[in-house]
Protein backbone atom coordinates (compact mmCIF):
# COMPACT_ATOMS: atom_id res chain seq x y z
CA UNK A 1 0.00 0.00 0.00
CA UNK A 2 3.14 2.12 0.66
CA UNK A 3 4.46 1.83 -3.02
CA UNK A 4 0.95 1.72 -4.67
CA UNK A 5 0.33 5.50 -4.61
CA UNK A 6 3.85 5.78 -6.05
CA UNK A 7 3.09 3.26 -9.09
CA UNK A 8 -0.66 4.83 -9.38
CA UNK A 9 0.90 8.38 -9.87
CA UNK A 10 3.65 6.73 -12.07
CA UNK A 11 1.18 5.33 -14.45
CA UNK A 12 -0.98 8.32 -14.82
CA UNK A 13 2.35 10.33 -15.72
CA UNK A 14 3.06 7.65 -18.25
CA UNK A 15 -0.29 7.81 -20.16
CA UNK A 16 -0.20 11.57 -19.76
CA UNK A 17 3.28 11.82 -21.55
CA UNK A 18 1.91 9.58 -24.51
CA UNK A 19 -1.31 10.96 -24.88
CA UNK A 20 -0.24 14.11 -24.54
CA UNK A 21 2.01 12.81 -27.70
CA UNK A 22 5.62 14.47 -25.78
CA UNK A 23 7.14 11.61 -26.23
CA UNK A 24 7.64 12.08 -29.62
CA UNK A 25 10.71 12.98 -31.17
CA UNK A 26 8.30 14.82 -33.90
CA UNK A 27 7.19 17.30 -31.25
CA UNK A 28 10.48 17.57 -30.00
CA UNK A 29 11.78 19.17 -33.12
CA UNK A 30 8.49 21.00 -33.92
CA UNK A 31 9.39 22.72 -30.53
CA UNK A 32 13.04 22.94 -31.06
CA UNK A 33 11.61 24.72 -34.48
CA UNK A 34 9.35 27.20 -32.87
CA UNK A 35 6.39 25.79 -35.32
CA UNK A 36 3.90 24.42 -33.00
CA UNK A 37 2.30 25.86 -29.80
CA UNK A 38 1.89 22.18 -28.52
CA UNK A 39 4.48 21.87 -26.07
CA UNK A 40 4.43 25.28 -25.17
CA UNK A 41 0.99 24.86 -23.81
CA UNK A 42 1.78 21.77 -22.28
CA UNK A 43 4.65 23.38 -20.09
CA UNK A 44 2.76 26.99 -19.66
CA UNK A 45 0.26 25.19 -18.55
CA UNK A 46 1.23 22.91 -16.04
CA UNK A 47 3.90 25.92 -14.48
CA UNK A 48 0.91 28.44 -14.55
CA UNK A 49 -0.77 25.88 -12.47
CA UNK A 50 2.11 25.02 -10.62
CA UNK A 51 3.45 28.58 -9.32
CA UNK A 52 -0.51 29.43 -8.26
CA UNK A 53 -0.45 25.94 -6.68
CA UNK A 54 2.92 26.40 -4.82
CA UNK A 55 1.59 29.80 -3.71
CA UNK A 56 -1.34 28.76 -1.95
CA UNK A 57 0.42 25.72 -0.34
CA UNK A 58 2.76 28.36 1.34
CA UNK A 59 -0.43 30.78 1.89
CA UNK A 60 -2.16 28.50 3.53
CA UNK A 61 0.14 26.16 5.09
CA UNK A 62 -1.43 23.30 4.03
CA UNK A 63 0.40 20.14 4.84
CA UNK A 64 1.48 17.07 3.33
CA UNK A 65 -0.73 12.97 3.84
CA UNK A 66 1.11 12.55 7.15
CA UNK A 67 0.42 16.24 8.74
CA UNK A 68 4.08 17.06 8.09
CA UNK A 69 4.45 20.87 6.43
CA UNK A 70 5.58 20.74 2.93
CA UNK A 71 9.05 22.76 2.16
CA UNK A 72 10.29 23.37 -1.78
CA UNK A 73 13.69 22.84 -1.16
CA UNK A 74 15.66 25.76 -2.81
CA UNK A 75 17.75 24.80 -5.60
CA UNK A 76 21.67 25.64 -4.75
CA UNK A 77 22.76 28.15 -6.12
CA UNK A 78 25.06 28.49 -8.62
CA UNK A 79 25.41 29.54 -12.46
CA UNK A 80 28.04 27.26 -14.57
CA UNK A 81 26.63 23.58 -13.73
CA UNK A 82 22.80 24.69 -14.78
CA UNK A 83 24.40 26.46 -17.92
CA UNK A 84 26.55 23.70 -18.89
CA UNK A 85 24.54 20.75 -17.70
CA UNK A 86 21.65 22.38 -19.16
CA UNK A 87 23.24 22.35 -22.34
CA UNK A 88 24.27 19.22 -22.43
CA UNK A 89 21.05 17.45 -21.57
CA UNK A 90 19.71 20.13 -24.70
CA UNK A 91 21.99 18.80 -27.22
CA UNK A 92 20.50 14.65 -25.82
CA UNK A 93 16.85 15.74 -25.74
CA UNK A 94 16.75 16.97 -29.57
CA UNK A 95 18.63 14.27 -30.40
CA UNK A 96 16.45 11.52 -29.45
CA UNK A 97 13.77 13.61 -28.56
CA UNK A 98 13.25 12.06 -25.13
CA UNK A 99 13.93 13.73 -21.81
CA UNK A 100 14.54 10.92 -18.57
CA UNK A 101 10.46 10.33 -17.91
CA UNK A 102 9.59 10.14 -21.79
CA UNK A 103 12.70 7.31 -22.40
CA UNK A 104 11.01 5.10 -20.45
CA UNK A 105 7.73 5.82 -21.40
CA UNK A 106 8.61 5.27 -24.74
CA UNK A 107 10.16 1.60 -23.47
CA UNK A 108 6.29 0.88 -22.33
CA UNK A 109 4.73 1.94 -25.41
CA UNK A 110 6.81 -0.78 -27.28
CA UNK A 111 9.73 1.81 -28.95
CA UNK A 112 12.34 -1.13 -27.20
CA UNK A 113 14.91 1.25 -29.10
CA UNK A 114 14.83 3.77 -26.55
CA UNK A 115 16.37 0.70 -24.05
CA UNK A 116 19.77 1.55 -25.29
CA UNK A 117 19.10 5.51 -24.64
CA UNK A 118 17.91 4.76 -21.28
CA UNK A 119 21.05 2.67 -20.57
CA UNK A 120 23.51 5.12 -21.75
CA UNK A 121 21.45 7.49 -19.79
CA UNK A 122 22.73 5.59 -16.68
CA UNK A 123 25.94 5.27 -18.48
CA UNK A 124 26.01 9.51 -18.56
CA UNK A 125 25.23 9.86 -14.99
CA UNK A 126 28.13 7.53 -14.25
CA UNK A 127 30.65 9.71 -15.73
CA UNK A 128 29.12 12.47 -13.99
CA UNK A 129 29.55 10.95 -10.88
CA UNK A 130 32.87 9.77 -11.97
CA UNK A 131 34.24 13.22 -13.44
CA UNK A 132 32.29 15.83 -10.79
CA UNK A 133 35.32 16.81 -8.55
CA UNK A 134 37.06 17.90 -11.86
CA UNK A 135 34.32 19.78 -13.52
CA UNK A 136 33.14 23.55 -12.48
CA UNK A 137 29.86 23.83 -10.48
CA UNK B 1 -16.23 -5.92 -25.29
CA UNK B 2 -18.15 -5.24 -27.69
CA UNK B 3 -18.20 -1.10 -27.56
CA UNK B 4 -21.84 -1.00 -28.54
CA UNK B 5 -22.42 -2.75 -24.61
CA UNK B 6 -20.85 0.13 -23.04
CA UNK B 7 -23.31 3.06 -21.66
CA UNK B 8 -23.12 6.09 -23.91
CA UNK B 9 -21.19 8.07 -21.06
CA UNK B 10 -18.31 5.48 -20.85
CA UNK B 11 -18.34 5.52 -24.48
CA UNK B 12 -17.96 9.48 -24.77
CA UNK B 13 -15.11 9.19 -22.38
CA UNK B 14 -13.53 6.63 -24.33
CA UNK B 15 -13.56 8.11 -27.62
CA UNK B 16 -12.34 11.28 -25.18
CA UNK B 17 -9.17 9.71 -23.76
CA UNK B 18 -8.13 7.84 -26.74
CA UNK B 19 -7.47 10.68 -29.41
CA UNK B 20 -4.15 12.73 -28.49
CA UNK B 21 -4.79 15.06 -25.59
CA UNK B 22 -4.86 18.80 -25.55
CA UNK B 23 -2.26 21.00 -24.63
CA UNK B 24 -4.60 22.51 -21.82
CA UNK B 25 -5.34 18.86 -20.37
CA UNK B 26 -2.28 17.24 -20.60
CA UNK B 27 -0.69 20.21 -18.95
CA UNK B 28 -3.30 20.62 -15.91
CA UNK B 29 -2.76 16.78 -15.87
CA UNK B 30 1.26 17.38 -15.47
CA UNK B 31 0.27 19.61 -12.44
CA UNK B 32 -2.01 17.35 -10.72
CA UNK B 33 0.82 14.51 -10.80
CA UNK B 34 3.35 16.83 -9.33
CA UNK B 35 0.86 18.11 -6.49
CA UNK B 36 0.30 14.55 -5.84
CA UNK B 37 3.97 13.63 -5.49
CA UNK B 38 4.35 16.90 -2.95
CA UNK B 39 0.96 15.44 -0.94
CA UNK B 40 2.73 12.00 -0.80
CA UNK B 41 5.94 14.05 0.94
CA UNK B 42 8.12 13.74 -1.81
CA UNK B 43 9.06 15.99 -4.93
CA UNK B 44 8.83 16.01 -8.57
CA UNK B 45 11.97 14.97 -10.62
CA UNK B 46 12.58 11.79 -13.01
CA UNK B 47 16.75 12.16 -13.69
CA UNK B 48 17.71 11.26 -10.22
CA UNK B 49 15.85 7.99 -10.82
CA UNK B 50 19.76 7.57 -12.85
CA UNK B 51 21.58 8.06 -9.86
CA UNK B 52 19.99 5.75 -7.86
CA UNK B 53 19.95 2.89 -10.07
CA UNK B 54 24.00 3.52 -10.64
CA UNK B 55 23.85 3.59 -6.72
CA UNK B 56 21.00 0.73 -6.66
CA UNK B 57 23.70 -1.62 -8.98
CA UNK B 58 26.44 -0.66 -6.20
CA UNK B 59 29.20 1.52 -7.69
CA UNK B 60 29.11 3.52 -4.67
CA UNK B 61 31.54 1.60 -3.69
CA UNK B 62 33.89 2.85 -6.11
CA UNK B 63 32.70 6.44 -6.92
CA UNK B 64 31.42 8.45 -3.99
CA UNK B 65 28.34 10.39 -5.34
CA UNK B 66 26.51 7.05 -5.58
CA UNK B 67 27.42 5.96 -1.68
CA UNK B 68 23.93 7.34 -0.25
CA UNK B 69 21.53 5.32 1.20
CA UNK B 70 19.35 4.79 -1.98
CA UNK B 71 16.51 3.21 -0.38
CA UNK B 72 15.03 6.04 0.59
CA UNK B 73 14.82 7.13 -3.21
CA UNK B 74 12.81 3.93 -3.99
CA UNK B 75 9.69 5.62 -4.21
CA UNK B 76 10.82 7.45 -7.56
CA UNK B 77 11.68 3.59 -9.10
CA UNK B 78 8.23 2.41 -8.25
CA UNK B 79 6.88 5.89 -9.51
CA UNK B 80 9.60 5.05 -13.27
CA UNK B 81 7.93 1.33 -13.50
CA UNK B 82 4.60 3.09 -13.10
CA UNK B 83 5.55 5.12 -15.97
CA UNK B 84 6.54 1.65 -17.90
CA UNK B 85 3.53 0.61 -17.31
CA UNK B 86 1.18 3.94 -18.02
CA UNK B 87 3.39 3.88 -21.44
CA UNK B 88 1.74 0.31 -22.06
CA UNK B 89 -1.54 0.74 -20.75
CA UNK B 90 -1.49 4.30 -23.13
CA UNK B 91 -0.65 2.11 -25.90
CA UNK B 92 -3.14 -0.95 -25.81
CA UNK B 93 -6.30 0.90 -24.46
CA UNK B 94 -5.99 4.30 -25.05
CA UNK B 95 -5.31 4.56 -28.97
CA UNK B 96 -6.28 4.35 -32.40
CA UNK B 97 -4.49 1.71 -34.05
CA UNK B 98 -1.64 3.55 -36.68
CA UNK B 99 -2.62 7.10 -35.69
CA UNK B 100 0.11 9.58 -36.88
CA UNK B 101 1.39 12.50 -34.99
CA UNK B 102 -0.17 15.85 -36.02
CA UNK B 103 2.90 17.80 -36.84
CA UNK B 104 3.21 21.28 -38.58
CA UNK B 105 3.42 21.25 -41.59
CA UNK B 106 6.37 23.51 -41.85
CA UNK B 107 7.95 20.36 -39.42
CA UNK B 108 7.25 17.63 -41.84
CA UNK B 109 9.19 20.15 -44.56
CA UNK B 110 12.10 20.65 -42.57
CA UNK B 111 12.17 16.71 -41.52
CA UNK B 112 12.08 16.04 -45.13
CA UNK B 113 15.33 18.04 -45.98
CA UNK B 114 17.16 15.52 -43.63
CA UNK B 115 15.71 12.30 -45.13
CA UNK B 116 12.91 12.19 -42.50
CA UNK B 117 9.53 11.22 -43.68
CA UNK B 118 6.21 12.67 -42.30
CA UNK B 119 5.17 10.89 -39.02
CA UNK B 120 3.92 7.59 -39.37
CA UNK B 121 3.18 6.81 -35.52
CA UNK B 122 4.62 8.25 -32.71
CA UNK B 123 8.02 8.00 -33.39
CA UNK B 124 10.16 8.06 -37.15
CA UNK B 125 11.50 4.93 -38.22
CA UNK B 126 14.86 6.61 -39.63
CA UNK B 127 15.60 6.91 -35.59
CA UNK B 128 13.79 3.99 -34.09
CA UNK B 129 12.96 1.36 -36.65
CA UNK B 130 15.65 -1.99 -35.99
CA UNK B 131 17.21 -0.76 -39.25
CA UNK B 132 18.32 2.16 -37.80
CA UNK B 133 19.19 0.58 -34.56
CA UNK B 134 21.29 -2.13 -36.03
CA UNK B 135 23.56 -0.13 -37.98
CA UNK B 136 26.31 1.51 -36.54
CA UNK B 137 25.18 5.10 -36.81
CA UNK B 138 21.58 4.66 -35.74
CA UNK B 139 23.39 2.83 -32.72
CA UNK B 140 25.94 5.56 -31.93
CA UNK B 141 22.92 8.49 -32.01
CA UNK B 142 20.76 6.51 -29.64
CA UNK B 143 24.16 6.32 -27.61
CA UNK B 144 25.41 9.46 -27.45
CA UNK B 145 21.81 11.07 -27.00
CA UNK B 146 21.71 8.63 -23.92
CA UNK B 147 25.29 9.76 -22.47
CA UNK B 148 24.66 13.24 -22.94
CA UNK B 149 21.10 13.00 -21.38
CA UNK B 150 22.34 11.34 -18.29
CA UNK B 151 25.43 13.05 -17.91
CA UNK B 152 23.99 16.76 -18.39
CA UNK B 153 20.79 16.45 -16.17
CA UNK B 154 22.96 15.42 -13.29
CA UNK B 155 25.20 18.06 -14.02
CA UNK B 156 22.32 20.52 -13.75
CA UNK B 157 20.73 18.74 -10.97
CA UNK B 158 17.71 18.19 -12.49
CA UNK B 159 15.55 17.27 -16.07
CA UNK B 160 12.45 18.63 -17.19
CA UNK B 161 10.24 17.54 -14.87
CA UNK B 162 12.49 19.03 -12.01
CA UNK B 163 13.72 22.44 -13.49
CA UNK B 164 11.36 23.24 -16.11
CA UNK B 165 7.83 22.09 -14.22
CA UNK B 166 8.93 22.05 -10.40
CA UNK B 167 11.61 24.46 -9.84
CA UNK B 168 9.87 27.06 -12.36
CA UNK B 169 6.81 26.50 -10.46
CA UNK B 170 8.55 27.33 -7.09
CA UNK B 171 9.99 30.70 -9.12
CA UNK B 172 13.55 29.33 -8.86
CA UNK B 173 16.36 31.02 -10.62
CA UNK B 174 18.52 28.27 -11.04
CA UNK B 175 15.88 26.27 -12.94
CA UNK B 176 15.26 28.81 -15.31
CA UNK B 177 19.02 29.22 -16.08
CA UNK B 178 19.06 25.19 -16.82
CA UNK B 179 16.26 25.91 -18.86
CA UNK B 180 17.70 28.25 -20.65
CA UNK B 181 20.73 25.76 -21.51
CA UNK B 182 18.04 23.35 -22.43
CA UNK B 183 17.04 25.35 -25.03
CA UNK B 184 20.65 26.37 -26.04
CA UNK B 185 21.67 22.66 -26.10
CA UNK B 186 18.48 21.72 -28.25
CA UNK B 187 18.80 24.64 -30.81
CA UNK B 188 22.36 23.52 -31.54
CA UNK B 189 21.51 19.87 -31.88
CA UNK B 190 18.41 20.98 -33.81
CA UNK B 191 19.95 23.14 -36.47
CA UNK B 192 23.27 22.63 -36.65
CA UNK B 193 23.86 19.51 -35.69
CA UNK B 194 21.27 16.97 -37.13
CA UNK B 195 22.02 18.46 -40.32
CA UNK B 196 25.67 16.94 -40.20
CA UNK B 197 24.21 13.38 -38.89
CA UNK B 198 21.69 13.24 -41.67
CA UNK B 199 22.38 14.99 -44.54
CA UNK B 200 21.14 13.48 -47.90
Amino acid sequence: MKWMKFLLTGIAFGIVMAKSEAISWFRIQEMFRFQAFHMYGIIGTAVLLGVIGVALIRRYNIKDFQGNPIHFQPKERSFVRYLAGGTIFGLGWALSGACPGPIVVNIGYGFFAMIIVFIFANAGTFLYGFFKDKLPH
Amino acid sequence: MNPVFLPPQLLAMKEFLTQPWSWWFSGTMIAAIMFSLVYFGQSFGFSSNLRTICAAVGLGKKVPFFDFDWRSKSWNLVFLLGAVIGGFIAHQFLSEPGAAVQISSATVEDLAGLGIGAPTSLQPDELFGWEAVFSLKGFLVLAVSGLLIGFGTRYAAGCTSGHAISGLSNLQWPSFIAVIGFFIGGLIMTFLILPLIFKQ
